[in-house]
Protein backbone atom coordinates (compact mmCIF):
# COMPACT_ATOMS: atom_id res chain seq x y z
CA UNK A 1 0.00 0.00 0.00
CA UNK A 2 1.28 3.90 -0.61
CA UNK A 3 2.38 5.57 2.18
CA UNK A 4 -0.12 8.38 1.35
CA UNK A 5 -3.09 5.96 1.20
CA UNK A 6 -1.85 4.86 4.49
CA UNK A 7 -1.41 8.27 5.89
CA UNK A 8 -5.10 9.43 4.83
CA UNK A 9 -6.33 6.41 6.16
CA UNK A 10 -4.96 7.14 9.58
CA UNK A 11 -6.10 10.43 9.39
CA UNK A 12 -9.95 8.95 8.31
CA UNK A 13 -9.51 7.22 11.47
CA UNK A 14 -8.68 9.88 13.65
CA UNK A 15 -11.22 12.12 11.90
CA UNK A 16 -14.09 9.29 12.51
CA UNK A 17 -12.94 8.91 16.20
CA UNK A 18 -13.16 12.73 16.99
CA UNK A 19 -16.83 13.18 15.59
CA UNK A 20 -17.07 9.90 17.49
CA UNK A 21 -15.88 11.67 20.74
CA UNK A 22 -18.63 14.53 19.73
CA UNK A 23 -21.74 12.40 19.23
CA UNK A 24 -20.56 10.70 22.48
CA UNK A 25 -20.43 13.85 24.35
CA UNK A 26 -24.12 15.11 22.66
CA UNK A 27 -25.44 12.14 23.85
CA UNK A 28 -23.66 11.67 27.48
CA UNK A 29 -24.93 15.42 27.56
CA UNK A 30 -28.32 14.53 26.92
CA UNK A 31 -28.09 12.06 29.81
CA UNK A 32 -26.57 13.93 31.96
CA UNK A 33 -28.00 17.49 31.87
CA UNK A 34 -31.27 15.54 32.96
CA UNK A 35 -29.32 13.94 35.71
CA UNK A 36 -28.57 17.64 36.87
CA UNK A 37 -32.24 18.04 37.34
CA UNK A 38 -31.06 16.38 40.95
CA UNK A 39 -28.43 18.53 41.94
CA UNK A 40 -30.06 21.86 41.12
CA UNK A 41 -32.75 21.06 42.81
CA UNK A 42 -30.77 20.27 45.75
CA UNK A 43 -29.17 23.44 45.48
CA UNK A 44 -32.26 25.51 45.42
CA UNK A 45 -33.91 23.14 48.40
CA UNK A 46 -31.01 23.89 50.98
CA UNK A 47 -29.66 27.59 49.16
CA UNK A 48 -26.03 25.90 48.46
CA UNK A 49 -23.91 28.89 46.71
CA UNK A 50 -20.73 26.15 45.99
CA UNK A 51 -18.98 23.78 43.98
CA UNK A 52 -17.65 21.52 46.39
CA UNK A 53 -14.11 21.03 44.69
CA UNK A 54 -11.50 22.31 47.52
CA UNK A 55 -12.27 21.22 51.10
CA UNK A 56 -9.04 22.34 52.45
CA UNK A 57 -10.04 25.74 53.23
CA UNK A 58 -12.76 27.93 53.69
CA UNK A 59 -12.05 30.32 50.99
CA UNK A 60 -11.31 27.73 48.05
CA UNK A 61 -14.82 25.45 49.67
CA UNK A 62 -16.59 28.66 49.08
CA UNK A 63 -14.90 31.05 46.97
CA UNK A 64 -18.38 33.19 45.92
CA UNK A 65 -18.75 33.46 49.99
CA UNK A 66 -15.45 33.90 51.25
CA UNK A 67 -14.17 37.90 52.23
CA UNK A 68 -11.50 38.86 48.92
CA UNK A 69 -8.46 38.90 51.89
CA UNK A 70 -9.20 35.90 53.55
CA UNK A 71 -6.18 33.87 51.87
CA UNK A 72 -3.61 35.93 54.35
CA UNK A 73 -5.45 36.42 57.24
CA UNK A 74 -4.26 33.90 59.29
CA UNK A 75 -1.77 36.23 60.59
CA UNK A 76 -0.28 39.07 59.65
CA UNK A 77 2.00 39.14 56.56
CA UNK A 78 0.45 35.76 56.21
CA UNK A 79 1.18 34.09 52.99
CA UNK A 80 -1.37 31.99 50.26
CA UNK A 81 -0.19 28.25 51.41
CA UNK A 82 -3.09 26.25 50.39
CA UNK A 83 -2.47 24.52 46.80
CA UNK A 84 -5.56 24.93 45.54
CA UNK A 85 -5.65 28.63 46.37
CA UNK A 86 -2.84 28.62 43.32
CA UNK A 87 -5.62 27.25 41.03
CA UNK A 88 -8.61 29.27 42.01
CA UNK A 89 -8.78 33.12 40.60
CA UNK A 90 -9.76 35.93 42.32
CA UNK A 91 -12.91 37.32 41.08
CA UNK A 92 -13.50 39.78 38.15
CA UNK A 93 -14.97 42.18 40.41
CA UNK A 94 -12.52 42.48 43.09
CA UNK A 95 -12.01 45.91 42.46
CA UNK A 96 -15.61 46.85 43.27
CA UNK A 97 -15.25 46.43 47.13
CA UNK B 1 -7.87 17.02 -11.20
CA UNK B 2 -6.66 13.35 -11.28
CA UNK B 3 -2.80 14.65 -12.61
CA UNK B 4 -3.09 17.06 -9.23
CA UNK B 5 -4.09 14.63 -6.95
CA UNK B 6 -2.07 11.65 -8.30
CA UNK B 7 1.18 14.88 -7.81
CA UNK B 8 0.08 15.54 -4.39
CA UNK B 9 -0.03 11.78 -3.30
CA UNK B 10 3.02 11.57 -5.10
CA UNK B 11 4.80 14.18 -3.25
CA UNK B 12 3.14 13.11 0.12
CA UNK B 13 4.79 9.76 -0.53
CA UNK B 14 8.13 11.10 -0.59
CA UNK B 15 7.25 13.49 1.97
CA UNK B 16 6.43 10.43 4.24
CA UNK B 17 9.24 8.49 2.98
CA UNK B 18 11.60 11.17 3.86
CA UNK B 19 10.09 11.99 7.68
CA UNK B 20 10.54 7.90 8.14
CA UNK B 21 14.49 8.21 7.20
CA UNK B 22 14.77 10.35 10.16
CA UNK B 23 12.67 7.96 12.06
CA UNK B 24 14.39 8.81 15.65
CA UNK B 25 13.94 12.99 15.47
CA UNK B 26 10.65 13.27 13.97
CA UNK B 27 9.37 10.04 16.27
CA UNK B 28 9.67 12.36 19.04
CA UNK B 29 8.78 15.56 17.41
CA UNK B 30 5.49 13.96 17.10
CA UNK B 31 5.41 13.15 20.70
CA UNK B 32 6.26 16.07 21.91
CA UNK B 33 3.81 17.86 19.34
CA UNK B 34 0.70 15.32 20.68
CA UNK B 35 1.90 15.73 24.43
CA UNK B 36 1.83 19.50 24.20
CA UNK B 37 -2.07 19.37 22.05
CA UNK B 38 -3.19 16.94 25.32
CA UNK B 39 -1.66 18.98 27.50
CA UNK B 40 -4.26 21.97 26.25
CA UNK B 41 -6.90 20.38 25.05
CA UNK B 42 -7.13 18.94 28.83
CA UNK B 43 -7.22 22.33 30.36
CA UNK B 44 -9.73 23.85 27.81
CA UNK B 45 -11.90 20.78 27.86
CA UNK B 46 -11.78 20.13 31.99
CA UNK B 47 -12.34 24.00 32.79
CA UNK B 48 -14.87 24.47 30.37
CA UNK B 49 -17.24 21.76 31.16
CA UNK B 50 -16.63 22.59 34.96
CA UNK B 51 -17.18 26.45 34.44
CA UNK B 52 -20.40 25.01 32.36
CA UNK B 53 -21.87 22.44 35.27
CA UNK B 54 -21.47 25.55 37.66
CA UNK B 55 -23.21 27.59 35.78
CA UNK B 56 -26.03 24.74 35.22
CA UNK B 57 -26.04 23.81 38.66
CA UNK B 58 -25.48 27.37 40.70
CA UNK B 59 -28.82 28.72 38.65
CA UNK B 60 -30.76 27.61 41.88
CA UNK B 61 -28.50 29.30 44.49
CA UNK B 62 -29.94 32.25 46.54
CA UNK B 63 -30.75 35.35 44.82
CA UNK B 64 -29.35 37.38 47.29
CA UNK B 65 -27.10 36.26 50.82
CA UNK B 66 -26.35 39.00 53.35
CA UNK B 67 -23.09 38.60 55.71
CA UNK B 68 -22.17 41.04 58.24
CA UNK B 69 -19.04 41.92 58.80
CA UNK B 70 -16.64 42.98 61.63
CA UNK B 71 -12.50 43.84 61.93
CA UNK B 72 -12.71 42.66 58.07
CA UNK B 73 -14.01 39.16 58.91
CA UNK B 74 -17.17 37.09 58.55
CA UNK B 75 -19.20 37.61 61.38
CA UNK B 76 -22.86 35.99 62.86
CA UNK B 77 -25.61 38.81 62.37
CA UNK B 78 -28.00 39.00 64.85
CA UNK B 79 -31.97 38.41 64.35
CA UNK B 80 -32.66 42.02 64.56
CA UNK B 81 -31.20 42.27 60.82
CA UNK B 82 -33.83 40.36 59.45
CA UNK B 83 -36.69 42.54 60.42
CA UNK B 84 -34.66 45.65 58.87
CA UNK B 85 -33.88 44.34 55.61
CA UNK B 86 -37.49 42.72 55.48
CA UNK B 87 -38.94 46.67 55.72
CA UNK B 88 -36.48 47.42 52.53
CA UNK B 89 -38.85 48.01 49.61
CA UNK B 90 -39.20 44.98 46.80
CA UNK B 91 -37.68 42.72 49.42
CA UNK B 92 -40.36 39.47 49.54
CA UNK B 93 -38.61 36.99 51.89
CA UNK B 94 -35.75 36.64 54.13
CA UNK B 95 -34.37 33.93 56.38
CA UNK B 96 -31.40 33.23 58.54
CA UNK B 97 -29.18 30.46 57.82
CA UNK B 98 -27.03 28.14 59.69
CA UNK B 99 -24.09 27.03 58.50
CA UNK B 100 -20.25 26.92 59.32
CA UNK B 101 -17.23 24.13 59.04
CA UNK B 102 -16.62 21.25 61.42
CA UNK B 103 -12.85 20.26 61.00
CA UNK B 104 -12.75 16.54 61.47
CA UNK B 105 -9.34 15.77 63.52
CA UNK B 106 -10.45 11.88 62.93
CA UNK B 107 -9.71 11.93 58.94
CA UNK B 108 -8.24 15.53 58.64
CA UNK B 109 -11.13 16.57 57.16
CA UNK B 110 -13.29 19.77 56.94
CA UNK B 111 -17.00 19.11 56.71
CA UNK B 112 -19.45 21.87 55.60
CA UNK B 113 -22.63 21.63 58.06
CA UNK B 114 -25.52 23.47 56.71
CA UNK B 115 -29.52 23.66 58.81
CA UNK B 116 -31.66 22.99 56.36
CA UNK B 117 -35.14 25.25 56.00
CA UNK B 118 -37.83 22.38 56.35
CA UNK B 119 -37.70 20.57 59.69
CA UNK B 120 -36.86 17.08 57.78
CA UNK B 121 -34.27 16.93 60.17
CA UNK B 122 -34.67 15.61 64.04
CA UNK B 123 -32.63 16.56 66.78
CA UNK B 124 -29.86 13.80 67.00
CA UNK B 125 -29.68 12.74 63.56
CA UNK B 126 -27.79 13.71 59.98
CA UNK B 127 -27.41 13.50 56.39
CA UNK B 128 -24.25 13.26 54.92
CA UNK B 129 -22.39 13.34 51.48
CA UNK B 130 -20.86 10.61 49.62
CA UNK B 131 -17.50 12.01 50.71
CA UNK B 132 -18.00 11.81 54.16
CA UNK B 133 -19.92 8.02 53.73
CA UNK B 134 -16.93 7.07 51.69
CA UNK B 135 -13.99 8.23 54.02
CA UNK B 136 -16.08 7.48 57.72
CA UNK B 137 -17.40 4.30 55.92
CA UNK B 138 -20.72 5.85 57.42
CA UNK B 139 -23.72 4.60 55.90
CA UNK B 140 -27.41 4.87 56.74
CA UNK B 141 -28.31 3.90 60.59
CA UNK B 142 -24.50 3.97 61.51
CA UNK B 143 -23.52 6.62 64.15
CA UNK B 144 -20.91 9.65 63.88
CA UNK B 145 -19.02 11.07 66.57
CA UNK B 146 -18.83 15.20 66.89
CA UNK B 147 -16.76 17.05 69.54
CA UNK B 148 -18.84 20.21 70.53
CA UNK B 149 -17.15 23.50 70.88
CA UNK B 150 -16.45 22.54 74.70
CA UNK B 151 -15.06 19.45 73.93
CA UNK B 152 -17.56 16.87 75.16
CA UNK B 153 -18.85 14.65 72.26
CA UNK B 154 -22.13 14.54 70.34
CA UNK B 155 -23.09 11.09 68.86
CA UNK B 156 -25.38 11.85 65.83
CA UNK B 157 -27.13 9.07 63.73
CA UNK B 158 -26.88 9.26 60.03
CA UNK B 159 -30.65 9.52 58.57
CA UNK B 160 -29.61 9.89 54.88
CA UNK B 161 -26.51 9.47 52.35
CA UNK B 162 -27.08 11.84 49.46
CA UNK B 163 -27.00 10.47 46.42
CA UNK B 164 -23.17 10.43 44.45
CA UNK B 165 -25.20 12.33 41.34
CA UNK B 166 -25.07 15.50 43.24
CA UNK B 167 -21.68 14.69 44.80
CA UNK B 168 -20.48 18.01 43.02
CA UNK B 169 -22.26 19.74 45.40
CA UNK B 170 -22.62 17.64 48.36
CA UNK B 171 -19.63 15.90 49.15
CA UNK B 172 -18.31 17.20 51.96
CA UNK B 173 -22.35 18.36 53.31
CA UNK B 174 -23.50 17.11 56.66
CA UNK B 175 -27.43 18.40 57.02
CA UNK B 176 -28.04 18.93 60.79
CA UNK B 177 -31.26 19.89 62.83
CA UNK B 178 -30.79 23.34 64.01
CA UNK B 179 -30.86 22.67 68.11
CA UNK B 180 -27.88 20.19 67.36
CA UNK B 181 -25.83 22.75 65.01
CA UNK B 182 -26.15 25.40 68.03
CA UNK B 183 -25.11 22.90 70.50
CA UNK B 184 -22.01 21.89 68.41
CA UNK B 185 -20.61 24.93 68.00
CA UNK B 186 -22.02 26.69 71.34
CA UNK B 187 -24.11 29.64 68.87
CA UNK B 188 -26.66 31.65 71.05
CA UNK B 189 -30.66 31.86 69.81
CA UNK B 190 -31.07 35.16 67.78
CA UNK B 191 -27.61 34.35 65.85
CA UNK B 192 -27.40 33.43 62.34
CA UNK B 193 -24.38 32.73 59.99
CA UNK B 194 -25.90 34.73 57.43
CA UNK B 195 -29.23 36.17 55.90
CA UNK B 196 -30.30 35.07 52.52
CA UNK B 197 -32.85 37.17 50.59
CA UNK B 198 -35.29 36.51 47.55
CA UNK B 199 -36.45 40.16 45.88
CA UNK B 200 -40.22 40.65 44.17
CA UNK B 201 -38.94 42.06 40.84
CA UNK B 202 -35.60 40.83 39.95
CA UNK B 203 -34.12 43.91 38.07
CA UNK B 204 -34.09 45.25 41.67
CA UNK B 205 -31.56 43.15 43.18
CA UNK B 206 -28.65 45.17 42.54
CA UNK B 207 -30.96 48.89 43.65
CA UNK B 208 -32.05 46.35 47.00
CA UNK B 209 -28.20 45.59 47.58
CA UNK B 210 -27.07 49.32 47.43
CA UNK B 211 -30.33 50.18 49.68
CA UNK B 212 -29.16 47.61 52.54
CA UNK B 213 -25.42 48.30 52.64
CA UNK B 214 -26.82 51.86 53.32
CA UNK B 215 -29.33 50.95 55.88
CA UNK B 216 -26.42 48.34 57.40
CA UNK B 217 -23.33 49.56 56.51
CA UNK B 218 -21.58 46.52 58.43
CA UNK B 219 -23.31 44.30 55.89
CA UNK B 220 -22.00 42.54 52.48
CA UNK B 221 -24.50 41.43 50.42
CA UNK B 222 -23.40 38.76 47.25
CA UNK B 223 -26.08 37.98 44.75
CA UNK B 224 -26.94 34.91 42.53
CA UNK B 225 -25.07 36.84 39.39
CA UNK B 226 -22.16 37.55 41.53
CA UNK B 227 -21.84 33.53 42.33
CA UNK B 228 -22.36 32.56 38.83
CA UNK B 229 -19.58 34.90 37.84
CA UNK B 230 -17.02 33.95 40.61
CA UNK B 231 -17.27 30.21 39.17
CA UNK B 232 -17.13 31.85 35.44
CA UNK B 233 -13.75 33.36 36.00
CA UNK B 234 -12.54 30.70 38.44
CA UNK B 235 -11.34 28.62 35.98
CA UNK B 236 -10.06 30.89 33.42
CA UNK B 237 -7.09 30.97 31.85
CA UNK B 238 -5.87 33.67 33.43
CA UNK B 239 -6.59 31.81 36.86
CA UNK B 240 -3.31 30.40 39.03
CA UNK B 241 -1.80 27.35 37.92
CA UNK B 242 -3.97 27.12 34.39
CA UNK B 243 -1.90 30.23 33.26
CA UNK B 244 1.41 28.47 34.15
CA UNK B 245 0.46 25.48 32.54
CA UNK B 246 -0.41 27.61 29.56
CA UNK B 247 2.39 29.61 29.22
CA UNK B 248 5.14 27.00 29.81
CA UNK B 249 2.96 24.93 26.79
CA UNK B 250 2.57 28.11 24.92
CA UNK B 251 6.49 28.55 25.36
CA UNK B 252 7.46 25.03 24.88
CA UNK B 253 5.59 25.22 21.21
CA UNK B 254 7.17 28.90 20.55
CA UNK B 255 10.67 27.22 21.04
CA UNK B 256 9.65 24.04 19.21
CA UNK B 257 7.73 26.12 16.21
CA UNK B 258 10.90 28.48 16.32
CA UNK B 259 13.51 25.54 16.23
CA UNK B 260 11.81 24.84 12.77
CA UNK B 261 11.60 28.62 11.60
CA UNK B 262 15.02 29.17 12.74
CA UNK B 263 16.48 27.17 9.89
CA UNK B 264 16.94 23.61 8.25
CA UNK B 265 19.74 21.27 9.03
CA UNK B 266 22.22 20.85 6.43
CA UNK B 267 20.93 17.26 5.88
CA UNK B 268 17.77 18.74 4.74
CA UNK B 269 19.38 21.80 3.26
CA UNK B 270 21.18 19.09 0.91
CA UNK B 271 17.92 16.94 0.53
CA UNK B 272 16.25 20.29 -1.43
CA UNK B 273 19.39 21.30 -3.22
CA UNK B 274 19.48 17.71 -4.69
CA UNK B 275 15.76 17.74 -4.96
CA UNK B 276 16.26 20.98 -6.91
CA UNK B 277 19.14 19.80 -8.86
CA UNK B 278 17.17 17.14 -10.37
CA UNK B 279 14.56 19.19 -11.22
CA UNK B 280 12.00 20.05 -8.54
CA UNK B 281 10.35 22.91 -8.81
CA UNK B 282 10.62 25.51 -5.87
CA UNK B 283 6.29 25.29 -5.51
CA UNK B 284 7.50 21.15 -5.54
CA UNK B 285 9.62 21.68 -2.55
CA UNK B 286 7.48 23.74 -0.70
CA UNK B 287 4.60 22.12 -1.17
CA UNK B 288 6.42 18.72 0.46
CA UNK B 289 7.75 20.73 3.45
CA UNK B 290 3.47 21.83 3.51
CA UNK B 291 2.71 17.91 3.99
CA UNK B 292 5.55 17.22 5.88
CA UNK B 293 4.52 20.24 8.58
CA UNK B 294 0.88 19.18 7.81
CA UNK B 295 1.53 15.28 8.37
CA UNK B 296 2.81 15.86 11.86
CA UNK B 297 1.00 18.77 12.83
CA UNK B 298 -2.45 16.83 11.80
CA UNK B 299 -1.70 13.60 13.13
CA UNK B 300 -0.41 14.99 16.46
CA UNK B 301 -3.23 17.48 16.57
CA UNK B 302 -5.44 15.06 16.19
CA UNK B 303 -4.18 12.16 18.60
CA UNK B 304 -3.98 14.62 21.54
CA UNK B 305 -7.18 16.08 21.27
CA UNK B 306 -8.56 12.73 21.34
CA UNK B 307 -6.21 11.48 24.32
CA UNK B 308 -7.30 14.51 26.21
CA UNK B 309 -10.88 13.78 26.06
CA UNK B 310 -10.50 9.85 26.84
CA UNK B 311 -8.21 11.84 29.57
CA UNK B 312 -11.01 14.07 31.06
CA UNK B 313 -14.22 12.39 30.43
CA UNK B 314 -13.28 8.73 30.72
CA UNK B 315 -10.58 9.05 33.67
CA UNK B 316 -11.65 11.60 35.33
CA UNK B 317 -8.74 13.66 34.64
CA UNK B 318 -6.72 11.57 36.19
CA UNK B 319 -3.49 13.34 35.84
CA UNK B 320 -4.80 16.80 37.14
CA UNK B 321 -6.17 14.38 40.59
CA UNK B 322 -2.63 15.02 42.35
CA UNK B 323 -2.95 19.28 41.68
CA UNK B 324 -6.68 19.50 42.19
CA UNK B 325 -6.91 17.38 45.69
CA UNK B 326 -4.22 19.95 46.86
CA UNK B 327 -4.56 19.15 50.74
CA UNK B 328 -7.92 18.20 51.03
CA UNK B 329 -8.70 14.81 52.07
CA UNK B 330 -12.17 15.19 50.91
CA UNK B 331 -12.44 15.26 47.07
CA UNK B 332 -15.70 14.07 45.04
CA UNK B 333 -15.68 11.54 42.79
CA UNK B 334 -17.81 13.71 40.09
CA UNK B 335 -18.13 12.54 36.31
CA UNK B 336 -17.74 15.89 34.33
CA UNK B 337 -20.35 16.23 31.85
CA UNK B 338 -18.58 16.56 28.88
CA UNK B 339 -19.17 20.09 27.34
CA UNK B 340 -17.31 20.51 24.28
CA UNK B 341 -17.68 22.22 21.02
CA UNK B 342 -16.10 22.88 17.81
CA UNK B 343 -15.50 26.24 18.44
CA UNK B 344 -13.03 24.93 21.38
CA UNK B 345 -11.23 22.22 18.99
CA UNK B 346 -11.10 25.14 15.89
CA UNK B 347 -9.08 27.64 18.96
CA UNK B 348 -6.20 24.83 19.67
CA UNK B 349 -6.00 23.97 15.73
CA UNK B 350 -5.47 27.51 15.19
CA UNK B 351 -3.41 27.83 17.63
CA UNK B 352 -1.21 24.95 17.18
CA UNK B 353 -1.24 23.35 13.44
CA UNK B 354 -1.29 26.78 11.65
CA UNK B 355 1.52 28.32 13.34
CA UNK B 356 3.61 25.30 12.98
CA UNK B 357 3.17 24.64 9.41
CA UNK B 358 3.66 27.64 8.65
CA UNK B 359 6.79 27.67 10.45
CA UNK B 360 7.86 24.94 8.67
CA UNK B 361 7.57 26.20 4.87
CA UNK B 362 9.67 29.67 5.71
CA UNK B 363 12.50 28.08 5.84
CA UNK B 364 12.23 25.78 3.39
CA UNK B 365 11.35 28.37 1.13
CA UNK B 366 14.62 30.68 1.86
CA UNK B 367 16.13 27.49 1.32
CA UNK B 368 14.62 26.29 -1.98
CA UNK B 369 14.73 29.43 -3.37
CA UNK B 370 18.65 29.78 -3.54
CA UNK B 371 21.01 28.14 -6.13
CA UNK B 372 21.03 24.26 -5.75
CA UNK B 373 24.62 24.14 -6.35
CA UNK B 374 25.73 26.67 -3.56
CA UNK B 375 23.23 24.60 -1.44
CA UNK B 376 24.93 21.29 -1.75
CA UNK B 377 28.29 22.76 -1.69
CA UNK B 378 27.51 24.60 1.48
Amino acid sequence: MRKSSMFFMSLALQSILLFGAFTHAVYQRGRDTSGLGDTVLLVKRLGLTDLCLFTEARYTRHPSQADLHSPFQDHPMSLEHFPSGSLVAPRNNIGDR
Amino acid sequence: MGAWSERQRNIIDFTLSSLLRRKGKNLSLLLVYTALVFLLASVMFFTHSLRKEASLVLQGAPEMVVQRMSAGRHELIPHRYLGLIQGIRGVSSVKGRLWGYYYDPVMSANYTLLVPDDASLEAGSIAIGQGISRTRLAHVGDVLPFRRYDGTPMILTVRNVFSSGSELVSSDLVLIAEADFRMLFGMPKGLFTDIVLTVRNSKEVATVAGKMQKLLPDTRPIMRSEILRTYDTIFDWRSGIIVVILSAAVLAFIIFAWDKASGLSAEERKEIGVLKAIGWETSDVLLMKFWEGASVSLTSFLAGVLLAYVHVFFTHVVLFEPVLKGWSTLYPSFKLVPFISPYQVATLFFLTVVPYTVATIVPSWRAATIDPDSVMRS
